[in-house]
């Protein structure tokens, strides 16, 4: 009985909500606020003329991109930083200075640098899911219990064979909680970064409809699947916490 | 004993810095031999100084002067020749029971490595246990996943710190006769750190009575008991005895 209230109650808030949102367009009477039967509309006619699919993915892609490059810079970093405290006392104050400035201070630069294609938002994504996964990398690595690098010294692994199969693995739990806290970060970031100097994304998507006559209808629909989106990439990094390097920190 | 000298540790010293910059003697020149093959137990206080000897027998510590040979080589660091067991466990969670066997072996091809990993995992009794991870292992278990794993890369001598003293009290038991069942399949040259007298007479060719520190040699104690040992056997009393008084336990 219980589980089956458990199972149900997700989905009994989310009508709730939509309930609620429905009711308040319908007393307030609202001229250009959409209620949520106007989002289903206006998302069918997007998808229908394939804007949506166009739309996602670029935003999807930039964020793959983004991400994949930060995670290739920042995850060795972090292994290095972590390891040796000379590289750490060298590097760390950098770090820790540049990770507070907003991404989004970041955009007249990137646009001076970069222009107004695809590097400006893959570089803002790189630059602000770098650092919680060089700084997840570094607590992992310190955080490597002491007798599994005594005992891969006492077996005689050193070396690359050491870092990539004893500190890496001890340290994965906490590099992937990096990586999803990055990702997020990421999915946060392309939405602003398109809505600056870009054609094209759910960012974009959003504040061309706005400025294109108000279609607050396809504004409210970019940002359910904004949402919906940075729920399914979530459950997708989840997936690595099922890797035997991941699992037998959260297993007893 | 064989006059085959193993281990011959002579006239060593060590000492701690302390924080405030003085010196903390923790022996001062001790020296003792160990025969090929031979168990000998360290007996003593807690915190006086015997795991700090055993761990600059296994080359994780240095010493502050005096000659320590093994196997007629000095030891400066750590090596597969020499492996160390303690209560804290140290197999790799991440991998399976035997990949942790394989991945310490080194220099052989894959199919030997697994021959090897399989005839050591039958010795400990986890043959049929390969696949599984440690964490579904029961802390007994565990032990003697360490020990396989010491053993598979073929070391001069074991070095083990306490290594049942996590496990209660009937696995600790059963841990003791297995101990000696390896032993007489392959005999090992073995230097066992306990503060339980019980468990030094059970196992030991020859215990090391020792002092507070600054730890000496107080006594060596020749167990002439055949194998296996039972704790009632009045020779086994009469040592218990003799070595609780030793040790400041047993009232006169």
């Amino acid at each position: 009985m219980r589980s089956k209230l458990n199972l149900v109650a997700p989905y009994a808030v989310i009508v709730l909500l939509i309930g609620v949102w429905w009711a308040a367009v319908r007393i307030s009477r609202s001229p250009i606020f959409p209620g949520p039967w106007d989002v289903v509309i206006g998302t069918i006619s997007l998808a229908r003329e394939g804007i949506l699919f166009h739309h996602i993915a670029a935003s999807v892609m930039r964020v793959a991109v983004g991400f994949t490059l930060a995670a290739s810079l920042a995850i060795p970093l972090g292994v290095a930083m972590g390891s040796s405290p000379a590289i750490h006392r060298a590097i760390n104050p950098v770090i820790q200075m540049l990770r507070p400035i907003s991404p989004i201070a970041w955009i007249p630069l990137a646009i001076l640098w970069f222009g107004v294609g695809n590097t400006s938002p893959i570089f803002l994504i790189t630059l602000s899911s770098f650092f919680p996964m060089v700084v997840g990398t570094i607590a992992g690595v310190h955080s490597v219990e002491r007798q599994y690098v005594r005992a891969a010294q006492n077996f005689g692994i050193t070396g690359l064979k050491l870092l990539r199969q004893v500190v890496i693995p001890a340290a994965m739990a906490q590099i992937v909680t990096g990586m999803r806290i990055a990702l997020g970060v990421a999915w946060l970031v392309v939405v602003a970064a398109e809505m600056v100097a870009i054609n094209s994304g759910l960012g974009y998507l959003i504040i061309d409809a706005r400025n294109a006559g108000n279609r607050y209808d396809l504004v409210v629909a970019g940002m359910v699947f904004i949402g919906a989106i940075g729920f399914g990439l979530d459950l997708l990094m989840r997936r690595l916490e099922r890797l035997d390097e991941v699992r037998w920190r959260y297993v007893r | 004993m064989s006059g085959d000298v193993d281990i011959d540790v002579q006239d060593v010293w060590k000492s701690f810095t302390l924080q405030g910059g003085g010196q903390l003697p923790v022996f001062e020149g001790i020296s003792l031999t160990v025969a090929r093959h031979e168990f000998i137990a360290l007996v003593g206080p807690s915190g006086c100084g015997k795991s700090s000897l055993l761990n600059i027998m296994a080359g994780f510590e240095r010493a502050d002067r005096g000659s320590l040979t093994v196997g007629g080589r000095a030891v400066d660091a750590p090596s597969p020749k020499g492996i160390l067991i303690t209560q804290k466990g140290s197999v790799f969670p991440w991998i399976s029971v035997r990949r942790n066997c394989t991945f310490v072996l080194d220099g052989m091809s894959e199919d030997d490595k697994i021959a090897r990993a399989r005839h050591y995992l039958e010795l400990v009794g986890l043959m049929e246990f390969g696949r599984a991870f440690p964490y579904e292992l029961s802390g007994g278990m565990l032990q003697r996943l360490e020990l396989a794993r010491a053993l598979v890369v073929r070391p001069d001598v074991l070095y083990m710190d306490e290594p049942f003293g996590a496990l209660d009290a009937l696995t600790r038991l059963r841990m003791r006769q297995e101990l000696l069942r390896i032993r007489r399949e392959e005999p090992q040259t073995t230097v066992l750190v306990t503060h339980d007298v019980d468990e030094a007479i059970a196992l030991a060719d020859r215990i090391f009575v020792l002092s507070e520190r600054p730890m000496r040699i107080k006594r060596v104690v020749p167990i002439d008991i055949a194998h296996p040992r039972s704790m009632a056997d009045p020779r086994a009393v009469a040592i218990k005895d003799s070595i609780l008084h030793e040790l400041g336990a047993l009232e006169d």
